[in-house]
Order: C-alpha cells, then sequence, then structure tokens
C-alpha cells in the first residue's frame, strides 16, 4: 500500500540531506525566504518543503509533471486537500500517547502496541476512504486518481473486519509456551513460539490427564529481577513474532505518515501561491525540457525578492536556447545578483514540480545546482582569499555532476585581473566540456573578452543596464561586455564629494 | 513453592586456578629433529622440509634470539611528529591494544630478527594465508573469554557449560588451524617451524584424546530439547513434546500488511554471551534434572582436562597480531594502488635509496578521502648524511621529513614500507624535532625551549641515530635562524648519523658534501607531472596562481577529468 503523490512510482524520502552541498546553494538563492513562504509558520510543512527542494535533482521529467498536474489538482480544491491533510495528521496530533509511538525494541511490548496501532490507524484510514469517496470528481491528476483506488481496493470493510478479529487472539491469556535447545554455556538456543497444548489452556484437561514430569519455578513477587528474567525468555519466543506484527503495523503507520508527508508538500505550495497571489506576483507552470542547452525565460522574477519586498519583482528576459554559458557583466547593483538568483531559484522549484514566478520559463533538467559566490569572509585560514576560492571550486568539483547548473559570482577575483581571468576561463571551460550550464556574473573584463573572441564556445552576453543618468533598471539586456564596468561611479559616489543624489543610497551598501 | 533454587556451591570441578588466569600447560612437545610426525594427510611444502627442523619459540624471533627481546611500554619520543600515533592507533584499534603496542614501539637493529619478520609478512601476503589467521585469533579469543568468564561463575551447572564451551573452542581452533597450516604454501621460517610444532602437538595423545572425549561430550549436550510454558510470574520446564510451531500461523495471518522486501530487519541478536541470570540458572538445573546421567558425565570430562592450552600456542597467539594489525591497516591503501615493499635493511651501511616513498598518516586519511597520494624519491650515497629540503610552502616538505622518518622505524620493526623499492638503515633510534604549536602563553620561552631540546637530541645521539628537524627556529629573526640553524646542523653532521632537515633557508643546503639540497615543486599547467614532489635540484621560488590552482585540482584538464558522469 503506497500514497505514490510526490513520485509515480516510489515513496518520497521526508529527511532533509544533511550536505553542505545544498547549504551552500542555498545560502546563495535566499532559499530560506520561500521555506518560511511555504511553511506560513508550520515548522513542518517547512521541513518537508526543504527535503522536497533539496531532493528536486533526483527527479525525473515524468515524476515533475506528475507533481504539476497534482498541483493543479491541489490548486482547483484547495479547501479538500486541506481537509486530507487534517484527516491524515489526526493520529499525530492526538494527546493519546501510547498510541503510534515508535515500536519499543522489547517484543512482549511490540506486541501489544503493534495490534493497538493496527486497530486504531486502520479505523483512520477507513474514516480517510470514506472522505475521498465524497469529493473525487473535482480531481483529474493521475496521482489523486490512482490514491483513491489504493484506499478502495486495499481496504474494504470486510477485509477490516477479519483483520480485527485475529487481533483479538493475540493476547496469550493462558501464557507463552516456548521450545529451546541447551546452547554455549548453557544458554537456550533455537526458540520457538509453540501452540499450548490441550491440557496447558482447559482446566478440566489439567485435572484429567497424567502430567509429563515437570519442574516449576514460582518466582518471589518481590523478585523484580526475576520477573525481568522471566520476562526476557517470553520475549524470544515473542521475537518469532514481534517482527511481523510491527512491521504491519509500521506499514500502515507509515502509510498515514507518508501520506501526511506528501500532501504537506502541497499545502507548502498553495500557501506560497497565496502568498504570491496577495502581493500581485505572476506564477506560471514551467516547461522542462530533456534536450540539452535549453534555457529561456520571460519576465523571469526573483520569488525570493518579491516576497521580500512584499510586491512585484523586476523581471528579466534572456534567450539562451543552444547556448553553454551565460557571461553577465555590467553596473554594480544593476540587478546581476538578482538575476543570478531568479534562475537558480527558478531551476529548482521547477525540478521539484513547482511553479515559478515568470510568464515564461523553460529550461533543461539539470542533475544539481553548484554555486560559488565571493564569500566575504575567509574564516581565519591560513591559506590567502584567493587560495580559499579554488579551495571552494575543488570542494564543489568532488561532488559536481555532469548537466549540473553552476552560478558563479565574482568568482577568483582576489587575485590579479590577468591571473585571476585565466583560472576562470580553465575552470569554466572545464565545466563546459562536462555539459555544465554556466552563468558566470563578472567584472573581469580579460574572461569575458575570452570567451567573446572564442567562436567554439557558444555563450550570451549579457548586461547590467544603466541609464543616461547612472540609474540602474535593474534589468538585463543582451549585450556584449565592455572593458570598464561601473566600480568607477560608484567610487566616484563614495569618495568624491560631487553632488550627486546617490551618496546616501551608496554608502549603504 | 521456593524461590528460585540455589544451586551447590561447591568448588570440585572449576578452572583450577580460580582467580581465572589462563591455565597454561608447560610441556612443549617438540618433534625430534629431522623427524617429522605422522604426516597428517596431503604432503606439504616437500621443497623445505630440511629446513622445517628448526624448533619453533616465537614468530618475532627467530630461533635462539629470544634474548633480543626487549619490549618498550613507552611510546617512542617520535611518534607524534612523524604522526606514527596515529598509524599505530589505527592499525592496533581492533585488537587488544595493551599487549599489542609494545610491539609496534620496539625497533631492533639486528638484520636477522627483521628478515625473520619480513618473510612471515610476505608469508601473510597470501590472501590464504593469511585468511587462516583471524581465525585462529578469534577462536583464541573466545577461549580466553569463556576461561576467565567461568572462574566468575558461581553456579556448578553453568560453570560447568562455560568451561565446556571453551574446551571446545580450544580444540576446534587448534585442529582447524594445523588443518590448514598443512595445506598453506609458506615460505617464511617462522611460520613453517609453527607448522612442524603444531603438527606434532595435534598429533599428540593428550590432544587427540581431549578432541574425541569433548566431541563425544557436545553430541550427547545438543540432543537436549526442552519446553517453557511461561504464564505470570511463574515457568514449566519439561522436555519437549512435539507442540506445533505457532509464529509461523500469526505471520501468514499478517502478510497483506508487510511490505515484501526481503525479510526486513530481524530484531534477533547474535552475540555469544554466556552469563546467565538467575531464572536461566534455575531453568538449567531442572534441566541437569531432566537429564541426570549427561550432566554426570560432563563433570567428569571437565575434572580430566583441567589444564588445556598449550603455551606455545598462546604466545603465537599474542605475537601474530602484530602482523596482523599492519597488515590490516595497510590493506585499503593497497586497494587504493599504493605500493608497499619490503626494505633491503643494513645496519652498518648507511647509503640508502628509496624510490616512490610516501607518508602512511597521510596516505590513510587521502585514501579514504579517494585522492591522490604522491611519492617521492630519495638517495644518500657516500658521504652524504643529511638531505636539506626548501621550497615553497604547501608543497609537501614536512610530509617528506614524515616519509623519511617512518619508513626507517617501520624498517626497525621488520614491517614492509610504503614504497616502491627501499634500502635503509636499522638506526639506534629516531630523534624528531617539529615545530611546535604556537603557545600564546609561552611565546617568550619558545626559542629557548627549542634550544634545550636539541641540545638533548644532539647530546643523545650517536652515529647510528636518525634525525629529523623541522622549520626549527622559525620564532626568531632570520639572522638569529641561520646561525641557529648552521651551528646545531654541524653538530649533527659531526656525529655522522643520517637524516632530514626542512627549512626555507636556502645556505643551509649547501653547508657541506654531507648535505643534499631537495626543493619542493609545484608545476603548473601540466596534469602528467604531479605536484607535492621533491626534488633533488637547488631551490627556487615559484608559486603562482596557476600553481595554486593545480595544488587544488583545478586546472582546466584536471577538473574536466575529475567531474562525474
Amino acid at each position: 500500500m503506497k500514497t505514490l503523490l510526490m513520485h509515480p512510482d516510489r515513496d518520497f524520502d521526508a529527511t532533509v540531506p544533511k550536505s553542505k552541498e545544498n547549504d551552500d546553494y542555498a545560502q546563495d538563492i535566499e532559499l530560506g525566504v520561500l521555506l518560511d513562504a511555504m511553511a506560513a509558520g508550520d515548522p513542518y510543512l517547512r521541513e518537508i518543503a526543504q527535503a522536497a527542494l533539496f531532493g528536486a535533482w533526483g527527479n525525473d521529467m515524468g515524476t515533475i509533471l506528475y507533481r504539476q498536474d497534482i498541483l493543479k489538482d491541489c490548486l482547483a480544491n484547495k479547501d479538500v486537500v486541506r481537509l486530507f491533510y487534517e484527516l491524515a495528521q489526526e493520529p499525530f496530533n492526538r494527546r493519546n500517547d501510547r498510541l503510534y509511538r515508535p515500536f519499543g525494541d522489547e517484543p512482549s511490548v511490540k506486541v501489544s502496541t503493534s495490534v493497538r496501532t493496527l486497530k486504531d490507524a486502520l479505523d483512520v484510514l477507513r474514516r480517510l476512504r470514506n472522505t475521498c469517496n465524497v469529493y473525487y470528481k473535482g480531481f483529474s491528476s493521475a496521482g489523486f486518481t490512482r490514491f483513491f483506488k489504493t484506499l478502495n481496493d486495499s481496504l474494504d470493510d470486510g477485509y477490516l473486519a477479519s483483520v480485527n478479529s485475529d487481533l483479538e487472539q493475540l493476547q496469550f491469556s493462558s501464557g507463552v509456551l516456548i521450545s529451546a535447545g541447551l546452547g554455549e554455556g548453557g544458554k537456550g538456543v533455537d526458540f520457538m513460539l509453540r501452540h499450548p497444548q490441550e491440557r496447558d489452556t482447559h482446566l478440566i484437561q489439567r485435572l484429567t490427564t497424567s502430567a509429563p514430569k515437570s519442574y516449576t519455578l514460582q518466582l518471589h513477587p518481590r523478585d523484580e529481577a526475576g520477573a525481568q528474567a522471566l520476562g526476557q525468555l517470553q520475549n524470544r519466543g515473542l521475537g518469532l513474532i514481534s517482527d511481523a506484527l510491527s512491521q504491519s503495523a509500521e506499514h500502515v503507520f507509515g502509510f498515514l505518515k507518508m501520506l501526511a508527508a506528501e500532501l504537506a508538500f502541497y499545502l507548502g505550495c498553495l500557501n506560497l501561491h497565496d502568498a504570491l497571489t496577495r502581493i500581485h506576483e505572476i506564477t506560471t507552470f514551467p516547461e522542462p525540457s530533456s534536450e540539452p542547452r535549453i534555457f529561456s525565460c520571460r519576465e523571469l522574477r526573483d520569488t525570493c525578492l518579491a516576497l521580500t519586498l512584499k510586491q512585484p519583482a523586476v523581471g528579466n528576459d534572456a534567450d539562451a536556447d543552444g547556448k553553454q554559458l551565460v557571461v553577465i557583466t555590467g553596473a554594480n547593483r544593476g540587478g546581476k545578483s538578482t538575476f543570478l538568483r531568479s534562475v537558480g531559484l527558478a531551476q529548482l522549484m521547477m525540478q521539484c514540480g513547482m511553479f515559478v514566478t515568470a510568464q515564461v520559463f523553460s529550461s533543461s533538467l539539470r542533475t544539481g545546482l553548484f554555486t560559488h559566490y565571493k564569500r566575504e569572509e575567509d574564516r581565519s585560514m591560513k591559506s590567502g582569499k584567493f587560495d580559499e576560492e579554488l579551495a571552494r571550486m575543488d570542494r564543489i568539483a568532488d561532488r559536481i555532476r555532469s548537466r549540473s547548473m553552476m552560478l558563479f559570482n565574482e568568482s577568483f577575483a582576489a587575485t590579479n585581473e590577468r591571473e585571476g581571468s585565466e583560472i576562470a576561463r580553465q575552470i569554466v571551460l572545464a565545466l563546459l566540456d562536462r555539459e555544465i550550464m554556466v552563468f558566470f556574473v563578472s567584472h573581469m573584463y580579460e574572461f569575458a573578452r575570452a570567451f567573446f573572441d572564442d567562436k567554439d564556445v557558444k555563450t550570451l552576453f549579457m548586461r547590467a543596464e544603466r541609464g543616461e543618468d547612472g540609474e540602474r533598471s535593474f534589468r538585463l539586456r543582451e549585450e556584449k561586455p565592455l572593458p570598464t564596468s561601473f566600480g568607477a561611479d560608484l567610487y566616484t559616489a563614495i569618495f568624491q564629494t560631487a553632488p550627486e543624489p546617490e551618496t546616501a543610497d551608496g554608502t549603504s551598501r | 513453592m521456593p524461590a528460585a533454587r540455589v544451586p551447590d556451591q561447591d568448588n570440585d570441578v572449576g578452572p583450577g586456578n580460580p582467580t581465572g588466569e589462563l591455565a597454561v600447560r608447560q610441556t612443549p612437545r617438540q618433534a625430534p629433529p629431522g623427524k617429522r610426525p605422522p604426516p597428517g594427510g596431503s604432503g606439504h611444502a616437500e621443497i623445505f622440509d630440511a629446513a622445517e627442523a628448526e624448533p619453533f619459540e616465537s614468530i618475532l624471533f627467530p630461533p635462539g634470539s629470544e634474548r633480543e627481546r626487549r619490549e618498550m611500554d613507552d611510546e617512542p619520543g617520535c611518534f607524534v611528529d612523524l604522526n606514527l600515533d596515529q598509524v599505530i592507533a589505527s592499525a592496533v584499534a581492533k585488537y587488544d591494544e595493551s599487549r599489542l603496542r609494545p610491539f609496534f614501539y620496539s625497533t631492533y637493529r639486528n638484520e636477522d630478527v627483521v628478515r625473520y619478520r619480513q618473510e612471515v609478512f610476505r608469508d601473510l601476503e597470501d590472501p590464504e594465508v593469511l585468511g587462516l589467521i583471524p581465525t585462529f585469533c578469534d577462536g583464541m579469543r573466545k577461549v580466553r573469554l569463556e576461561f576467565e568468564f567461568a572462574g566468575k561463575v558461581r553456579y556448578k551447572r553453568h560453570r560447568q557449560m562455560v568451561l565446556f564451551g571453551a574446551i571446545q573452542s580450544y580444540c576446534g581452533t587448534v585442529r582447524g588451524f594445523a588443518g590448514n597450516l598443512g595445506d598453506a604454501r609458506l615460505r617464511s621460517r617462522g611460520l613453517r617451524n609453527l607448522r612442524g610444532y603444531l603438527d606434532s602437538y595435534v598429533a599428540s595423545l593428550p590432544f587427540t584424546a581431549l578432541t574425541a572425549e569433548t566431541d563425544e561430550m557436545h553430541e550427547k549436550l545438543s540432543a537436549i530439547r526442552y519446553s517453557m510454558l511461561i504464564h505470570g510470574d511463574k515457568v514449566t520446564v519439561r522436555k519437549y513434546a512435539g507442540e506445533a510451531d505457532y509464529s509461523a500461523m500469526v505471520r501468514s495471518q499478517f502478510e497483506r500488511f508487510r511490505n515484501l522486501d526481503p525479510e526486513g530487519k530481524e530484531s534477533e541478536e547474535k552475540k555469544p554471551d554466556t552469563s546467565l541470570n538467575h531464572v536461566e540458572e534455575g531453568i538449567l538445573d531442572f534441566i541437569g534434572d531432566l537429564y541426570p546421567e549427561i550432566f554426570s558425565a560432563l563433570e567428569a570430562h571437565l575434572k580430566r582436562h583441567a589444564d588445556f592450552i598449550d603455551e606455545t600456542v598462546a604466545l603465537f597467539d599474542r605475537e601474530i597480531q602484530f602482523f596482523l594489525a599492519y597488515l590490516h591497516f595497510v590493506e585499503p591503501l593497497k586497494q587504493a594502488g599504493l605500493n608497499f615493499c619490503y626494505p633491503e635493511v643494513s645496519a652498518s651501511d648507511k647509503s640508502i635509496s628509496v624510490r616512490q616513498g610516501f607518508d602512511l598518516a597521510l596516505a590513510a586519511k587521502l585514501a579514504g578521502e579517494k585522492k591522490p597520494v604522491v611519492g617521492n624519491d630519495f638517495l644518500l650515497d657516500g658521504p652524504e648524511r643529511l638531505i636539506v629540503v626548501s621550497g615553497p610552502n604547501q608543497g609537501g616538505k614536512t610530509t617528506f621529513a614524515r616519509m623519511f622518518g617512518q619508513l626507517h622505524f617501520l624498517a626497525g620493526l621488520g614491517c614492509p614500507v610504503p614504497g616502491m623499492e627501499a634500502k635503509l638503515f636499522l638506526a639506534d633510534r629516531v630523534y624528531t624535532h617539529f615545530e611546535r604549536e604556537e603557545d600564546i602563553t609561552n611565546l617568550r620561552g619558545k626559542l629557548e625551549d627549542e634550544l634545550v631540546h636539541l641540545h638533548e637530541t644532539v647530546g643523545q645521539m650517536t652515529g647510528d641515530s636518525i634525525v629529523i628537524l623541522n622549520e626549527i627556529f622559525n620564532s626568531t629573526s632570520l639572522q638569529d635562524q641561520i646561525f641557529l640553524s648552521r651551528q646545531v646542523l654541524d653538530g649533527i653532521l659531526a656525529t655522522d648519523a643520517i637524516g632530514v632537515c626542512v627549512t626555507f633557508i636556502d645556505e643551509l643546503a649547501s653547508l657541506s658534501e654531507k648535505t643534499v639540497s631537495m626543493v619542493s615543486t609545484v608545476v603548473p599547467d601540466n596534469p602528467a607531472v604531479r605536484t607535492f614532489e621533491i626534488l633533488r635540484r637547488p631551490a627556487d621560488g615559484l608559486a603562482y596562481a596557476l600553481s595554486l590552482a593545480e595544488k587544488h585540482n583545478v586546472t582546466h584538464e584536471r577538473l574536466r577529468d575529475r567531474i562525474k558522469p
């Protein structure tokens, strides 16, 4: 019995991976803002959203489209989906502590909790099934259709009744019979749980037939250690069925837990959608492509910036279909970093099966997202800053796979321009050789020019715009790189006493 | 009904020594010289028969050189600087540390001892031979543990069962080991001598009687089958009467809800624990009462075989772990493609040479991270005594110095050393002097401390010592450093000891005909040439951005090759 609302063929992995890899890009694309919007204050939703997003790189085309369809169903049936989620959550919200606890190690405890859990969890599932049967007509996605069918197929009323009577028998009201042999050091071995003899269970038989030779040990009422030891012996017998029973209980329990987790992801998406709708930000379902070298967008916005500003963000257009590399140059504070972030974020959301903030977004599937940003601090390491940048690239190289996406922001500029450009060029070429799509924001003209002159590499050049009066529009244009960047005017703004209105603004950066 | 019955506490059958000391038979049965015991199956190693007349005493020392044995209990002073502390700690971690560490602390200048051990190591390179040893050691360990435990058990029938288990383990272990060794292809004196010894021991009357009687006893005990009906706070014990398996019935009832992944996790624990609680002891007593004749036979058996462990076998068990521990440590490095070799050793000839030697501690770390390890060559020829290493930082200078010290120490243990080929000197001691961590509380005293330490070292060392100096006197001015370093090096060179000095002071490289200059290099932009190479040539000072990229393996070609598909 599986829920299968996240993957068409397997369970959703709800654990958040603890790798540095995710931390890096998550920090650089401000993923926390997105997660907060999806959580809407519920830490569980946040955790699930995080697990889904970090797990996005493993999704294939089928999974992405499968989720898009389910998400569309959810957007059309918001209230019903929230109702499903509440039901699935019910066992986890209960005050009744003895239920749904992780099963202890002790077989006798395992047996009794499993029996209880099975009884109660099956009851919740029965009610869930009934609810689904009321609302199924509003849903059309393959995922929900199959889910409804699973519930009806596995949990017909006849089966539920027979399971309940099986559970009654597992009380062992006349004692537990176990057989054993003599092992090393006098320890019992080959324990087997046995069906008691007639005369063990019936008083009449016990009185009328002759007993085989036997010895009985009766514990002193205060012999607690003895009681414990006897319990252990009994557990050797019950251990033979406790696993089977607890596996069954865990399976049913796991089904509910998985359902809660999977629905939690879609609930997070609904929360995000609500938040974006409130600030009138646009959304669309992206078009993933299994072809390489696809990247194009219209009005692509940085979702997290919009959420932070609480108003629609400035959008960018790019047509990089057929391109391997996007080099972004131009004015400081001209929207380069924002664009870079919006690219990473949209790619991630697309591969997770979510909508993105754009009019149109289409992109090849990538195997991962890697970011290499200029870091403020180099944490008291012995090596210099440039060395630290290379060390970071080294760590990325350990993990990056071909057909990933890699975002560089002002990387390798901690040495002179000639050396920095050469290193950056070599690194980028190596990544391109492995079909990694690279976005590189750089001030280094030498670097940009090297690719401008290199006709073998298909590069899109974009430049941060600058208005006539030096004012920035935060939009990027397809434009060849220029020899100087615009640091000079920032410098002027900050250091010279020229009567520029930007002064206050500039110093705050 | 009484509470749990307390069995008799008589001590008539039990370990010969109630403190739990291992009872050891002290009569080595040695085969008469030149004559082998009755052939035990397939004739083995015919070619070496002549040599097998040698007696066997120890796997660490050739016959007659037991008197060489002097085991150090304290870690040698060079261990921390050479990172040998990490190597040995990791090597002995899964073994009986306290018994094994002294073996790793004690080097020998006796060429015969070193070669005797090298031969054993070579034999153990054969996986078939190596595979025999852990089985033996595990068996002997179990015997020891059971024997010790029996000394602590108070209940008679329980103690009898534990002791019987120890005898059983011993018989099986020794018999199995002797049999397996008989078929093995052995070349080392040590293991061939051992084989001769074991053959005669296993064929001896006391041992054959012990095993036959033990097998018979075991059969009787394992035929016993009983059942327990547990209800509330009482348990009834009787002979098993053929009642049906209930667990199979339950399992099939709930098949429907179980994931059909093969058998999931079974919660049965499998550790051989032979302790019994008082309920189990009570039950065992009932079983004894249900089967009285079997238990009186067991009592007689244990009386007859109070001391059953042979002393030489026990010593071998202890000493062979030295080899196992080292090989176990080295194995993953070999798997990673690194070479180990048996150095040609001499206690007198100071011309040494090594091809592709590497730092064992670093290699263990790098291999764990799947990073390449760079080997280096070195050579001291004729009058040359001291290698002076200079050159850019992060180029592997300290690693080189460690490697030099490690190789010599390991050679003195008789171990295979990290490298493709080696000719090494058996030193009386390895002295190291590495720059200590900056100690903020004691900055002023640092130079003084260094000088005191160096003064001691120079005073103790002999012409047969090895000395490793790493970045000495860094805490003072350049002029001071040059002056002090010259003085100390002159003193060391005067003793005729060999060694390595890592420094950035170029002048030291050409102090006298006894010094050899080597430099760390970083070769940019050529993936074929590896970094961390230390080459024999005068110093230069290249350290550019590209060489840093090279260091991090992110130049174009290297990066491209690293990216996984």
